[in-house]
């Protein structure tokens, strides 16, 4: 991937660290996949193992620190090098809030599933999961194939997300105001969203710090905020069918 | 020792062997310096060298005809050895990569490309395959703790595909591994198909056949002797059996593209006589909506890989909608352009439409099957939830993407951008 070293075991350690965040990657992804699955099937077996799973995650991360503070203290790495290792450290450090935001949507499985809920509320959940999941997925093949190129697309899917989840936002609004007893589940599948929403922008940083690695320039800062619930008021939330 | 015994004993006859073979060639030259000699008063010594010359010459190694006819033999025997590893690759229908031990993409044939975007030689396959029974895979054949072993591998995005993917070294020593990619996702999609669709279909379908049941119930009862209700009843059960039909129809379009999602490469489309044969057929519709479509294409071909019969049910969808809902507008408009901007260049078809347009909250997610803005609407209009449902399938199949514009009172803009590679 990078030009070689005159020491191959430096190569050696640069190479393991990827490999670790790839592995954390496709780990991370996982947990969001199962962490849905289990609260649109209402399966809380799953949701246990996606609770279980989140420590990998904090293991992965603790190791790519160690290795990689190691390598800078015994290679004193500059430049492309230095920057993919920097780089490394704040990954994994995404990767393993992303685990324990999936983590969080698993814990809810059982509040929210107690009373069945509407299944279009799950539809819609599920569709956010997709692209927050599409673009965890985009991002990380970046980080595979280092075509830098590819990122702009990573953002225009970061405001389908927030647009989606607003409209998921104001559709759990009228449900709650329909009837008291929705509210629980409601608020539960709420933070879900959100979490959902929050994964879709650890991917995006994840994009940013890729760009840094391979350009060693910072992507163009506009990044408006697409999240409109901090306007939603109760006059705007759909009529009631 | 013995080796170079050997050694010494085969040069001798490989030398003797040779001097065989020209022994004719050899015997003429040698008559031809015996004549000269005869005739013509030369040095004694002129001759001799004349002679360890040819002899010399006789003695070098040929390089033409001899190992022809050795290997002429032999060449049954050593013909697998001789065949490209890259052939036998290409010649494999499914995906297949070979790798190194560290994991990294030495050879992946056309399949694989197909199947896997954005792979190349050098790159590190524990990169692209993050998912953690991959890892185990990899790590388990290159430690060299097992030979051979598979696993089942899914694809969630963006496309649903599973795979039975085998990993294992390639000869003896090779340092080199193979995986292989055998895909289950039609097996797995025809499930899941079944379960969906009984569960979308047999909510939608009820409604309807309720209210035919409820009618049928009321002219065997109390409407037995009104012919005038009568009429009035077996017309609107009439027009409820035309939307289970349409929806069927529907229904049955959208799982035949929900089972092969990915699409056969190798065709091109034109757009313009595309969409030209859209707009006439949906002509007898606009006239009723008393809507005018107008057009606006670029110059130049407008031909896009595709498949000619799908991307025309995603403009006559489309359109159709556009005709629908935008009737208030009276008019709606068809732009072909060609764009390049963004990272992929492409040719965006745009279908506007100037009606009440749609709230902003519904545009993430009108793509979504059964979903509707205005359930009234959709009804009075002959709607079965599916048809944006259906152009987002056929777009994702395509590599193209959707994008939707509305403003409220101003209409809205639905614009397919096609790549045009």
């Amino acid at each position: 991937m990078q030009s070689v070293h005159i020491v191959s075991a430096y190569d050696e350690e640069l190479k393991y660290l990827s490999k670790r965040i790839a592995a954390m990657g496709g780990h991370a992804e996982r947990m969001v996949e199962q962490a849905i699955a289990a609260l649109v099937n209402a399966d809380p077996g799953l949701a246990q193992k996606v609770i279980r799973d989140d420590a990998v995650l904090d293991e992965g991360q603790r190791e790519i620190d160690d290795k990689a503070i190691i390598i800078i203290a015994k290679r004193q790495p500059m430049a492309t090098d230095l920057r993919e290792i920097v780089g490394t450290i704040r990954i994994s450090a995404d990767l393993e809030r992303v685990g324990d935001l999936a983590k969080n949507v698993a814990k809810r499985v059982v509040a929210v599933t107690d009373g069945r809920q509407p299944t279009s509320l799950f539809r819609g959940l599920e569709a956010l999961a997709n692209l927050a999941l599409t673009q965890l997925k985009e991002v990380l093949d970046v980080y595979a194939s280092r075509s830098v190129e590819k990122i702009g697309f990573v953002r225009d899917r970061d405001d389908q997300i927030d647009a989606m989840y607003t409209s998921l936002f104001r559709e759990l609004l009228t449900y709650m105001m329909e009837d008291p007893r929705n509210i629980t589940p409601c608020t539960h599948l709420l933070f879900c969203a959100k979490n959902i929403e929050r994964i879709g922008d650890h991917a995006t940083n994840i994009a940013e710090t890729i760009y840094y690695i391979v350009t060693g320039e910072q992507l163009p800062a506009e990044r408006p905020k697409g999240d409109k619930t901090d306007k939603i008021g109760l006059s705007e939330t759909l009529p009631v069918k | 020792m013995a080796d170079l015994d050997a050694e010494q004993k085969d040069t001798g006859q490989t030398i003797a062997a040779r001097l065989w073979i020209s022994r004719w060639l050899l015997m003429a030259g040698i008559v031809a310096v015996l004549a000269v000699y005869a005739l013509a008063a030369i040095s004694a010594y002129v001759v001799l060298a004349a002679l360890l010359l040819l002899l010399a010459a006789a003695t070098l190694p040929t390089t033409g005809a001899r190992p022809s006819i050795e290997s002429g033999a032999a060449i049954e025997a050593i013909g697998l050895q001789r065949l490209s590893g890259e052939y036998l690759a290409a010649a494999v229908a499914d995906p297949l990569i070979i790798f190194d031990r560290t994991a990294t993409i030495v050879h992946a044939n056309a399949a694989a490309f197909a199947a896997f975007g954005g792979i190349a030689p050098g790159m590190s396959l524990s990169l692209k395959f993050r998912a953690p029974e991959m890892q185990a895979l990899l790590d388990g054949v290159l430690s060299g703790d097992v030979a051979s072993d598979v696993v089942d591998y899914t694809e969630k995005l963006p496309v649903e595909r599973a795979y039975r993917v085998s990993a294992s070294s390639v000869g003896h020593a090779t340092d080199l591994y193979v995986l292989v990619f055998k895909d289950q996702s039609e097996a797995r999609r025809i499930d899941r198909m079944r379960a969906d669709f009984i569960a979308n279909a047999s909510h939608e379908l009820r409604t309807p056949l309720a209210s035919i049941a409820g009618f049928i119930e009321t002219l065997r009862g109390p409407a037995r002797n009104d012919p005038a209700a009568r009429d009035q009843f077996l017309q609107i059960m009439q027009s409820q059996t035309g939307r289970m039909a349409r929806l069927i129809d529907d229904l049955l379009s959208l799982s035949r593209l929900e089972m092969k999602p990915y699409l056969k490469p190798g065709t091109e489309v034109d757009l313009r006589e595309t969409v030209d044969s859209v707009i006439d057929s949906l002509g007898p519709l606009a006239r009723e909506n008393s809507v005018a479509i107008e057009r606006d294409y670029a110059d130049g071909p407008l031909d896009v890989p595709g498949d000619r019969d799908e991307l025309f049910q995603v403009f006559e969808n489309l359109l159709e909608n556009a005709c629908k809902y935008g009737q208030s507008g009276g008019r709606v408009t068809v732009s072909i352009a060609h764009s390049d901007a963004g990272s992929e260049p492409g040719i965006d078809v745009t279908i506007r439409d100037f009606g009440p347009g749609i709230p902003e909250e519904h545009i993430p997610r009108i793509t979504e099957r059964f979903y509707r803005v205005d359930v009234e609407t959709s009804r009075t209009q002959k709607g079965t939830g599916l048809g944006l449902s259906i152009v987002k399938h056929i777009l994702t199949r395509h590599n193209a993407r959707l994008s939707i514009k509305s403003e409220l009172g101003k209409g809205a803009a639905f614009s397919v951008h096609l790549p045009t590679h």
